[in-house]
């Protein structure tokens, strides 16, 4: 089982690492995305190990909240590109000082 | 055996997330995503979840990227894009919050080494979860669908075109 | 109902017309804050003229009143109380006796001023101090009315403020004395700390029979009294706040100046007269210091031009004949010296005053001359008054003068000559005033009569300085008697009955006739520097000025940015960097703050895995 969760340490590390790094708007997304998955990894390796429904249920709640949160975090992007006419994270820092 | 196949799916799975996260065209990470994601649960399967397998191909790798795949799609970033994309990721980008993970990592393999003995995994049928579902974590469900219906209220009205302030300052 | 009882309302009529000048001065016609402010201390006077024949009719016992406590707490207790026998009772009949008449004279002195109200709320605020003083029974009360005195004279001295020296000598008079006041206070403290009471007549009863003579405790204490008598009563070292001090009106001269304020030290001195018996070294000292101001104040009082300056020094003087009563132990003598010199004083600031008033506010003597036709009422009094100030025979300052004088002869003949010298030096001084302002040739017309107010005064004032000798209050029931009554005649008495007169031969000589030239022995090669040092007051405004203001004012220059400020202005001065470090991280950008978690999550769980 640590074998389990090391691979989701790994996982969400990577993508960790690609939040940090990307500066478009979209692949940070997608980062964000296997950073959720990773969890969700964890949860299933802790669910299987004790023989228990708990893990799975709880995959399920995450998988929900990656929905909602895909389907509203693309609609701001899309507004964002609309406003600014760039996906550039770094240039919408009109909220410094 | 398993354990080979288990290996096998990491090495997969970390070998797509980490082309994900340094392509330069968004088509391209979202393929490997994909790829990610499908592999993930393969290891699902591996572990005896069943009903968690099946889930995160359908709804994960099947609604959830197809809907990175318009938005991409509408967005249509172009040639400009890929090479700002590959201005903006210059080497010396990722040493910083590569060594931040770095540490994050060795941190959290630690924590995990001191933890208990490891054990096989058991199966957990698709029909357990469904009679937990209903049982105890009746409530969550609830909360979970609440969640999905702010979640569309909100792309909805995020979602439409012209979300411009008029000279009024009244938003439409 | 006894009258005594009536005790605690004499100082505060007069309080009570303060306030009412300063609430409703404004609203008031200018009769009527005549009628408040003279009548006011009058209806005061007439309390104490009540109080006074009641006490001496009765069997002389000291009257105790305790009006309810000022301040209690644990074992100190201070409580309003006032005390009356026969030392209070002569203090109460002079301030309120001379201040009625000085306060009708101000009437008539000040009417034309613009600030008459004003003028009035301060005297009145003057003698209701002043009389918290004479009848407190415990020493806080009496510093409360020390320090009310030195407010109301700060305020009087600076009346007409337009003019900045006023202020300065304002200033001057009041920082002297707080020198004073802080060793008083220190005496006062040290007195409580050792004896665990301010009432005064358990204070010296516990002085005498808990200390033993001459040891630190009692010189001590009383050195530091001392201290604030020096101060207050203008005394060497803190003698030279008085001359400057008349740059207030004259009737303020006349009464803080000359009859109560500069008395407080005397009066103070003889209430704790066991504390000083028990410290002989300091009662010699108060002697010396006597016998030395009086003879600087006179020598300097010879060369002075200024009117009020001359009577300003001649009170520094006479204040040093009763320290040196007070030094030598001739206590009664010194009180009866205090009250005839109210009255021979106030009538020579009073008379000053009227040929002020009558010469547009001249104070130079040498442009007046030959007034003695044009003024005589003036004439008379300063004739009287000199008469009574150079102690000739049969007016009231000869009483108290010989008595002074026969005393400190049995304790010490080198300090009696020093009073001898100084009595000769007085009349010289007095005479010589006399001489120049009211003889000689004529000058320029006096225009201005005087009023009933300002005359009346005057009569009453000249009356009192030639009888006012035959008035004896018992002093005995309060001090212990002890020198005899001795009018023997020999040389010594001789002497000291004829020095006066040796000094009037003089100023005859010299202003009078014209005999000598006193213009021409000022210009002569060596008196020249002898007569700047005289004039300057023996030099001690440029000693302080030298010793305390110089390094005072470079320190002040040393310390211009304010070093303690600086201490308070640096903790803006940080806040203000701190918060421009910690809004420089607020950069705007998401992966910033997404590296600043992640910072922060490997911080924390560091911290957790380590402990």
């Amino acid at each position: 089982m640590e074998l389990g969760l090391s691979l989701s340490v790994v996982l969400f590390v990577l993508g960790l690492v690609g939040v940090l790094v990307r500066r478009n708007l979209i692949m940070m997304l997608m980062s964000l995305e296997v950073m959720l998955n990773a969890t969700g990894l964890a949860f299933i390796v802790a669910g299987s190990r004790w023989g228990q429904a708990d893990g799975q249920i709880m995959f399920l709640l995450i998988l929900t909240l990656a929905a909602a949160e895909v389907g509203v975090g693309l609609g701001l992007a899309l507004q964002i590109f609309h406003r600014f006419h760039t996906l550039d994270a770094d240039s919408m820092n009109e909220m410094k000082g | 055996m398993a354990l080979i196949l288990f290996y096998i799916t990491s090495a997969v799975a970390i070998f797509a997330t980490v082309m994900m996260i340094t392509r330069l065209n968004a088509v391209h990470g979202l393929l490997y995503l994909i790829l990610s994601l499908l592999s993930v649960g393969v290891l699902f399967f591996l572990l005896g979840a069943y009903f968690a397998a099946v889930l995160e191909v359908i709804i994960y790798a099947g609604a959830i990227m197809v809907l990175f795949v318009f938005v991409i799609m509408m967005l249509n970033q172009g040639k400009k894009t890929i090479a700002q994309e590959r201005m903006w990721l210059q080497p010396g980008i990722w040493i910083g919050p590569s060594l931040l993970a770095l540490i994050l990592f060795v941190e959290m393999l630690v924590v995990i080494a001191f933890g208990g003995n490891a054990e096989t995994g058991h199966v957990v049928t698709a029909k357990q979860v469904g009679i937990a579902l209903y049982g105890p974590y009746l409530l969550a469900v609830e909360l979970a669908s609440m969640l999905l219906l702010a979640g569309l209220v909100g792309a909805y009205h995020l979602g439409k075109p012209m979300l411009s302030t008029s000279k009024n300052g009244r938003k439409s | 109902m006894n009258a005594i009882e009536l005790l605690g309302w004499v100082p505060l009529i007069p309080f009570l017309g303060f306030l009412v000048l300063v609430l409703f001065g404004r609203q008031l016609s200018k009769p009527l804050v005549s009628w408040v402010g003279v009548g006011s201390v009058g209806l005061s006077g007439l309390l104490a003229a009540l109080i006074g024949t009641e006490f001496l009719k009765g069997t002389m016992q000291p009257y105790h009143l305790v009006l309810g406590d000022w301040i209690a707490i644990d074992n100190l207790i201070v409580p309003f109380g006032m005390y009356l026998d026969a030392l209070s009772l002569t203090m109460l009949f002079i301030v309120t006796g001379v201040g009625f008449l000085i306060h009708i004279y101000s009437a008539g002195f000040m009417d034309s001023d613009l600030g008459y109200t004003r003028f009035f709320a301060y005297m009145n605020l003057f003698v209701a101090a002043m009389l918290v003083l004479v009848l407190a029974d415990n020493l806080v009360l009496l510093y409360l009315g020390w320090e009310g005195v030195g407010l109301g004279s700060y305020l009087l001295i600076g009346f007409w403020y337009e003019d900045p020296n006023n202020g300065y000598a304002a200033r001057k008079a009041f920082v002297m004395t707080r020198i004073g006041d802080t060793a008083m206070a220190l005496g006062l403290f040290l007195l409580f700390t050792q004896l665990h009471t301010f009432d005064i007549q358990f204070l010296m009863f516990r002085v005498t029979s808990q200390w033993t003579p001459g040891t630190l405790l009692p010189v001590a204490a009383a050195a530091l009294l001392l201290g604030g008598a020096v101060g207050k009563s203008a005394q060497l070292p803190l003698q030279s706040w008085l001359p400057d001090a008349m740059a207030g009106p004259t009737p303020v001269s006349a009464l803080i100046h000359a009859a109560t304020m500069v008395t407080a030290g005397v009066y103070l001195i003889a209430r704790t007269h066991a504390l000083f018996m028990m410290a002989p070294s300091v009662q010699f000292a108060v002697a010396v210091l006597g016998a030395v101001t009086l003879l600087m104040a006179s020598c300097s009082a010879i060369v002075q031009t200024d009117i009020k300056r001359i009577l300003a020094y001649s009170t520094i003087s006479q204040i040093g004949y009763m320290f040196l009563a007070l030094g030598v132990g001739a206590w009664s003598s010194a009180i009866f010296h205090l009250l005839t010199h109210a009255f021979f004083k106030a009538l020579l600031f009073l008379a000053a005053g009227a040929v002020i008033f009558c010469f547009h506010h001249e104070h130079n003597i040498f442009k007046m001359g030959g007034l003695r036709k044009a003024m005589p009422l003036a004439f008379w009094s300063f004739m009287i008054g000199s008469a009574a100030l150079s102690a000739l025979p049969f007016t009231s300052g000869f009483y108290s003068k010989h008595d002074i004088l026969l005393a400190t002869f049995e304790v010490s003949p080198v300090l009696w000559a020093a009073g001898c010298l100084g009595a000769l030096l007085t009349a010289i001084y007095s005479f010589r005033l006399v001489f120049v302002v009211f003889f000689g040739k004529n000058c320029p017309v006096v225009e201005k009569g005087l009023g009933w107010q300002m005359s009346l005064p005057l009569i009453l004032l000249s009356v009192l300085a030639l009888f006012g000798g035959m008035l004896t209050i018992p002093l005995d029931s309060v001090f212990p008697v002890l020198f005899g009554n001795a009018h023997t005649f020999n040389l010594v008495s001789f002497i000291t009955v004829t020095a006066p007169f040796i000094g009037l031969l003089l100023a005859v000589l010299f202003y009078l006739t014209g005999t000598f030239s006193a213009q021409g022995l000022a210009n002569s090669q060596g008196l020249k520097r002898i007569h700047r040092f005289f004039v300057s007051g023996w030099g001690m405004d440029a000693l302080y000025d030298t010793l305390v203001l110089h390094p005072f004012k470079v320190l002040t220059e040393l310390n211009k940015n304010d070093a303690v400020d600086c201490l308070y202005t640096s903790i803006a001065f940080i806040s203000r960097k701190g918060h421009l470090m910690i809004s420089a991280s607020q950069t705007g950008q998401i992966r910033w703050y997404a590296s600043s978690m992640v910072l922060g999550t490997v911080v924390v769980i560091a911290i957790g895995w380590l402990s």
